[in-house]
């Protein structure tokens, strides 16, 4: 919404200054977005000093200046003007800038082999006076402090412009605004002025309203204005107009915005002779179409409320009007149209067409519909004097009556919502200043709100009414208590807060991506998930919600590739999606990491990543979350986008069927589809969902420490196993063996190849063997030794290798 | 003088030369070997009357001691010596780089998160969550917003079908809905999580963060809102003069509504906070509107209070000197590693908020 102050002070008596009425504004709830002048081409012209002036090096009337324009760096620029010498104050024009004599624009320009930015001006070029001689010579002691400034003072008006919130429909007219500010103790709002208008005859256009179901029009009033010359706008009203960056059109349609721009108060002009017989305001048919004043065509749905005649539509009521029914400056009667539409029906339409115009603003958040006539007679009154032409009487057609709203506001109400007290009479006051009609009780107001009013619904609007005209600076600052009666994080936001760390921690730089990706890439990742599409995407490759956070890891790992980033390691933490319903979500842990392990390192061999390296990442992160990697089980019942060959699931322990986490290297085939260059590609994925975490109570303290200072025994073995038999299962037996005894199970060596049956492999096993009993001595030993090798040979028919 | 003393006065002078290991040897063995000069001093011991015995045992004795000491002592300084001779060639130069170790980051939005959450929790308020997919009865109609009230076209939805029953929230108010609905007040609530809008130009991003607070209790008014959002300000940006300025505005599910401004000027294109005239808005706020209660089933007759709703990505710009919102959600590896934060970094009331 934008005004100016001048325009403000036609309804507002006012003693402030143009800054306290901003102030003001803004304090009330009407935030100023900005206070300036609308630009002029002037501006553009600013004070300068010749620092250098010397003779320009191919031409001998020209000279070569070095300008102070109030920047850092100075401009060269190349002078006729046998006055330009050093230290002279004169008027400087950049490039870009048009010269108001000549009209022409200034560019960046050679002048005899060097360039010249802009150009020094005289006072003939700038129409000041016909001086053509020299360059402009401005008073040192009144402009030495103005170089870099702009010459010219700007003349236009100061525009307002406001962020009007969408409950505050009144104040998209000047009117109401002083209203509020009158309210706020700004001023008084003024009197309206009497119209002195004279209606004639009849407004012989009948207007009718059909019954249709949801009809939009509820009231539509008209008068006819025959025998006007219009024609361009007078100066007043061209200034108006311009002020708020708008172009005058013609005295007929200026007036019309003119009176939408003061009272909110939107109106249409016809063009009475081009309407055939009657007006009908009615719901449209599917495929009905028109053409509309922005000159585009439109098809209309079903039920969208038209304004028509006996051979169409001739307009969207309270959106757009068309073509046809179009005013003109050879326009010799008029139809003015002042009409209630409801909100809804405005929103259905504009949001059907993609239509905005300043009149569906304003009709969707609520015009007053008590405020047909005042428009009709001001814009009459307007028209009349400017254009001539008689008024008729005014026509309305009603199909409801409507009523003011009224209820009762319980005063302490605002202290409690507020936290401060105001006088039951200055409430009383601020009320009726709105334009409630407020009747005091004891305790309590009967109120009747303005019909301007839409959004005051209840004694609460009531409480924001009153609080943001005192000023919110009223309202107490009441210090925070620091008391607590709920832990700050739940048990699984804990688990969020440290899995976030614990893997940030082994050198994993954490990202935050979209929750959409590309549904080309998500197949990929989303197994048998659900797609889950965007109906409006922001674009087609965001165009689904993500069923695993890899497939954007993986597009952005690809971008820094690109960058020539190596050696990549990356993760989020976030939802991954399963269905469209609200909850069919998870929380999950993705990270990846590309290249090598110390490249180009002068002390450490350089080596590919591979499935161990994502092994132990996420094996160390889930222990130092604190589960137990003793109860752990591990299977390669993968997703299709691991290596088959070299990934596996985590299992909290050997009877779940949830895994936790999965861990490996990439798919060959993934990395071939997505044209990942680099040497190798792991990744791991932790599903926090999962996870069933035991929080210790004071009753779970651990058990008494126990020592043992009696000697510990290392003994090795080297089994040979069925290549499919997983050295977890080995390693499984032997501690099952006697876990008293037996305290370390750790795998050395594994050996495939040479020697060994190529279905086999050796694995080499230390065994630590402890007592916390006494000291083993050699028979003890040996009975353990043996026991070891004949389990694991009975169990998994291994051999002990010698 | 006897001979036992000649023979400690001659070695104790040979052990004064400039000598090495086999030297010592040799000495040792000529004195201590079992036909050794002193080995034989103790066999000549048998012959002896008992008193002369005891005298020359005591003597001889003493003898001994001196002599291994100083041949001890004399080894030892040798050893020293070979070291100190082998040091000489063990010197490595220790700018060489350390074997290497990598260092992981947390995002600028994770941290700010931290640090919000820890704020709020001094003040007794806990962390609740929602799901990113929201109906659209929570995510607009139960917070006062019905079809076609035009706050709705301030927040260009993502839908996920054609019904617009399902959609991703425009905001973390429906956390609101589903804690009220979920619990008995009182209520004391932050909601952090991601919010989209079908946005996406220089300064909008189709996802962002925000974080949504709520207080319902008896007796809470406008006043306790000041008050807290005055503390978490101060604390945030951990500025104690900041300047705060309450306004006037209007959301639908808050009544009376207001927006927060925090005082600022600019140096060199910068933000400088808690300094000059100029305003920014942060967040926004209010009482929560009886619709909104009276539609999660409390009572407005008895409770009331107040929410509030900020752009987390926002606040990270300001306190961090972050310029570009989308560089958040790029992905790009420099920038991650500029702008994110240890790990070890966690924000806590007690070991503070920042470095």
């Amino acid at each position: 919404m934008k005004f100016t102050i001048n325009w403000l002070k036609e309804h507002l008596d006012t003693k402030l200054d143009d800054q306290k009425i901003i102030d003001k504004l803004t304090s009330i709830g009407l935030e100023v977005e900005s206070f300036e002048s609308q630009s002029s081409e002037l501006d553009k012209f600013i004070v300068a000093k010749i620092i250098n002036a010397e003779k320009h090096p191919n031409a001998d009337r020209l000279k070569l200046c070095d300008v102070d324009i109030g920047q850092k760096e100075k401009v060269k620029v190349v002078c006729g003007a046998p006055n330009a010498k050093d230290d002279l104050l004169t008027v400087y024009a950049p490039p870009g800038a048009t010269i108001p004599k000549s009209q022409t624009k200034l560019s960046v320009s050679k002048i005899r082999g060097v360039t010249s930015y802009g150009m020094l001006c005289s006072e003939s070029e700038l129409k000041l006076s016909s001086e053509s001689e020299g360059i402009i010579t401005l008073s040192p002691t009144k402009y030495i402090k103005q170089v870099g400034k702009k010459y010219f003072v700007n003349k236009n008006q100061k525009v307002v412009d406001l962020s009007i919130t969408p409950n505050r429909a009144d104040c998209l007219g000047v009117r109401g605004i002083a209203r509020d500010l009158a309210a706020a103790g700004a001023g008084k709002l003024k009197n309206k002025n009497k119209s002195k208008i004279n209606f004639s005859g009849l407004n012989k256009i009948k207007v009718k309203i059909t019954n249709d179901k949801n009809q939009g029009c509820t009231k539509f009033g008209s008068l006819l204005i025959k025998g006007i010359k219009n024609t361009e706008s007078p100066k007043w009203l061209k200034e108006k107009i311009l002020s708020l960056g708008q172009k005058p059109i013609s005295a007929v349609v200026d007036v019309t915005n003119y009176v939408m721009m003061d009272l909110n108060r939107p109106l249409h002009a016809y063009d009475a002779d081009k309407i055939d017989k009657g007006i009908i305001v009615r719901n449209s048919k599917k495929g009905e179409s028109f053409e509309a004043l922005d000159n585009k065509k439109y098809v209309l749905d079903d039920n969208m409320c038209v304004i028509s005649d006996a051979s169409g539509i001739l307009g969207l009521g309270g959106i757009i009007g068309g073509v046809r029914s179009g005013t003109e400056l050879n326009t010799k009667n008029i139809l003015l149209e002042s009409a209630y539409f409801k909100p809804k029906s405005i929103r259905y339409t504009s949001k059907i067409l993609n239509l905005d115009t300043d009149a569906k603003y304003r009709f969707e958040r609520g015009i007053d519909p008590n405020s047909i006539e005042e428009g009709l007679i001001k814009a009459a009154e307007l028209i009349q004097n400017i254009c001539g032409g008689t008024i008729s009487k005014i026509n309305i057609t009603k199909k409801e009556k409507s009523n003011y709203r009224a209820f009762k506001f319980p005063i302490d109400l605002f202290n409690n919502t507020t936290g401060f007290k105001v006088e039951i009479r200055e409430m009383a006051r601020i009320l009726s200043d709105l334009g409630f009609l407020v009747k005091k009780n004891k305790k309590e107001l009967n109120l009747k709100v303005p019909s301007w009013r839409p959004d005051i619904l209840q004694p609460i609007d009531i409480v924001e009414e009153i609080v943001r005209i005192k000023g919110y600076d009223r309202i107490k600052t009441e210090l925070p208590e620091k008391t607590r009666d709920k832990q700050t994080l739940n048990p699984h936001q804990k688990l969020f807060h440290f899995l976030q760390r614990s893997v940030a921690s082994k050198g994993y730089y954490e990202t935050v991506t979209w929750s959409f990706t590309d549904s080309k890439i998500n197949e990929l990742f989303k197994e048998d998930k659900p797609e889950v599409k965007i109906v409006n995407p922001i674009s087609s490759d965001l165009n689904v919600l993500r069923s695993s956070i890899f497939s954007n890891l993986i597009f952005y790992l690809k971008k820094n590739l690109d960058r020539d980033v190596k050696d990549i390691s990356l993760f989020e933490i976030g939802p991954i999606f399963s269905g469209k319903k609200p909850g069919q979500q998870e929380i999950v842990i993705s990270a990846i990491k590309s290249g090598m392990i110390s490249r180009l390192n002068w002390i450490e061999k350089e080596r590919k990543v591979d499935v161990f390296d994502a092994k132990r990442d996420v094996m160390q992160t889930l222990i130092e979350t604190g589960l137990d990697d003793k109860n752990f089980h591990i299977n390669s019942n993968v997703p299709n986008y691991y290596h088959p060959g070299k990934s596996g699931a985590i299992y909290q322990d050997s009877k779940s069927n949830k895994p936790i986490a999965f861990f490996g290297e990439i798919h060959p085939n993934i990395n071939q589809k997505l044209q990942v260059k680099t040497e190798a590609l792991i990744l791991f994925e932790i599903f926090l969902d999962k996870i069933e975490l035991h929080k210790n109570k004071l009753k779970d303290q651990k058990n008494k420490y126990e020592y043992s200072d009696f000697q510990k025994s290392e003994r090795d073995f080297a089994f040979i196993i069925d290549k499919n038999l997983n050295v977890q299962e080995l390693v499984k037996i032997i501690y099952k063996i006697d876990n008293n005894l037996i305290k370390n199970v750790k795998v050395f060596d594994l050996y495939e190849g040479e020697n060994i049956p190529s279905d086999k492999k050796s694995i080499a096993l230390n065994v630590t063997i402890h007592s916390l009993q006494k000291s083993l001595n050699d028979k003890d030993l040996e009975k353990i030794n043996n026991l070891i090798i004949s389990t694991v040979e009975s169990k998994t028919g291994a051999k002990i290798r010698s | 003088m006897s001979d036992i003393i000649k023979i400690k006065e001659e070695y104790l002078l040979k052990l004064k030369d400039d000598l090495d290991l086999n030297n010592i040897n040799q000495i040792k063995s000529e004195l201590f070997s079992k036909t050794g000069k002193i080995s034989n001093e103790f066999k000549k011991m048998g012959s002896m009357s008992p008193d002369s015995r005891k005298k020359f045992a005591s003597e001889l004795n003493a003898i001994k001691d001196e002599l291994q000491e100083t041949i001890e002592k004399k080894i030892k300084d040798i050893e020293i010596k070979e070291i100190n001779l082998k040091l000489q060639n063990e010197k490595v130069d220790v700018t060489l780089p350390e074997r290497s170790f990598k260092r992981g980051k947390i995002h600028p939005v994770s941290q700010v998160i931290d640090e919000i959450s820890s704020i709020f929790s001094e003040i007794g308020f806990s962390v609740a969550e929602g799901p990113d997919v929201e109906n659209e009865y929570n995510n607009f109609t139960a917070l006062n917003t019905p079809d076609n009230h035009p706050a709705r076209d301030m927040h260009d939805t993502f839908y996920l079908d054609d019904n617009k029953e399902y959609l991703l929230r425009t905001h973390t108010s429906p956390v609101q809905v589903r804690t009220m609905l979920g619990g008995k007040p009182p209520f004391k609530i932050i909601a952090p999580g991601r919010t989209y809008r079908s946005d996406s130009d220089q300064t909008h991003a189709p996802m962002f963060h925000q974080v949504e607070g709520l207080h319902i209790d008896k007796n809470i008014n406008m006043g306790h809102l000041k008050g807290c959002l005055n503390y978490f300000i101060k604390e945030f940006f951990e500025i104690d003069k900041i300047k705060m300025r309450f306004r006037p505005s209007h959301f639908p599910f808050t009544e009376p509504s207001a927006e927060v401004d925090i005082g600022y000027r600019l140096k060199d294109g910068k933000i400088i906070i808690g300094e000059g005239d100029k305003w920014l808005e942060i967040l926004g706020c209010g009482m929560v509107h009886p619709n909104v209660l009276k539609n999660v089933k409390v009572d407005p007759q008895k409770f009331q209070g107040y929410a509030f709703g900020m752009g987390i990505d926002r606040l990270a710009m300001l306190k961090y000197g972050i310029n570009d919102l989308r560089a958040f959600f790029d992905t790009d590896y420099r920038w991650l590693n500029h702008f994110g934060f240890d790990p070890l970094d966690v924000p806590s009331n007690y070991r503070g908020l920042s470095r």
